[in-house]
């Protein structure tokens, strides 16, 4: 498999990502800041926050479960989440988010059962999907440490 | 903890040394991020605990640019605590939140906050801002 394939196959991935809405500009941003002092910025933030929103779903997962109708904490609790997904750009899981506090601002519980549910999908998938784009960038990474062409970004 | 030297060259001025602190990882790396590809050195902590520790043993950080929302001790808190300080009160603070809520804007200003961004935070403002702010 050549670097160009690989090349295409990893900016065709991540147009898909934004077409469908996972990622948004944030994103593009993050890459934006790699150099050749931090070449997988994009990457280590990306993993630093799977590893925070994995902490902070739980922490949601147990204050539904300790503290019922405490949708004060609740809030509290998914707005750092959402936080932390607005940084990178995860589009779809920030709206999720963002329906979970809304259904907390009107009390209603089953809402934030149900949203928190969608909340971990969203989560999952981004997970799933960015780990094969690094991947893939990791492959055509290999061929460029040999071929030495620029790398896909947001504005090709 | 996190700081990354500046790249200034030996004999140049010295690089300008910006004290970020967010309470979220991913925020911290973000800032960091940004502030290092404009060349500046950055340390980031967590809290504004942890900010006051770091500004009464480093002398020289010229810029602090706080989150708003932190446990134990807000942005807002920290600013205040810098600006009453006769050491530290000339340091430009900047602060930082996801809400846009005019009244803790205006309040921060009040205090003497430098400016107030909002989240999620981009190359290009923290560019102009230090464009502004440092040199």
């Amino acid at each position: 498999m050549d670097y160009s394939n690989l090349r295409r196959q990893a900016a065709s991935m991540k147009k898909s990502l934004f077409d469908q809405g996972y990622l948004d500009e944030q994103f593009c941003q993050v890459e934006d800041l790699q150099d050749e002092a931090s070449p997988n910025f994009a990457e280590e933030v990306v993993t630093l926050f799977f590893k925070d929103s994995a902490k902070l779903i739980s922490n949601v997962e147990q204050a539904l479960e300790k503290y019922p109708k405490d949708f004060n904490r609740w809030d509290a609790y998914m707005q750092q989440l959402k936080g932390s997904c607005s940084s990178i750009g995860a589009s779809r899981m920030k709206s999720e988010c963002m329906s979970f506090r809304d259904y907390c601002g009107q009390g209603n519980v089953e809402g934030c059962m149900r949203s928190f549910q969608k909340v971990k999908r969203e989560h999952g998938a981004l997970r799933q999907k960015l780990e094969a784009y690094f991947q893939l960038l990791r492959q055509a990474g290999q061929l460029v440490l040999l071929e030495l062409p620029p790398g896909p970004g947001c504005k090709n | 903890m996190a700081s990354r030297k500046g790249l200034g060259d030996e004999g140049s001025a010295p690089v300008p040394h910006v004290l970020a602190v967010d309470d979220s990882p991913v925020d911290r790396a973000v800032i960091a991020g940004i502030l290092r590809s404009s060349r500046f050195r950055v340390t980031a902590v967590e809290s504004g605990k942890r900010a006051l520790e770091l500004l009464g043993t480093e002398p020289n950080v010229s810029m602090i640019i706080t989150d708003y929302w932190m446990p134990e001790m807000t942005g807002y808190e920290l600013l205040k605590k810098v600006k009453e300080s006769s050491r530290l009160k000339e340091i430009p603070v900047v602060i930082m939140s996801s809400e846009n809520v005019p009244t803790r804007i205006n309040r921060c200003l009040e205090e003497g906050a430098e400016d107030f961004l909002l989240k999620p935070v981009r190359p290009a403002d923290v560019s102009r801002l230090c464009s502004r702010v440092l040199r």
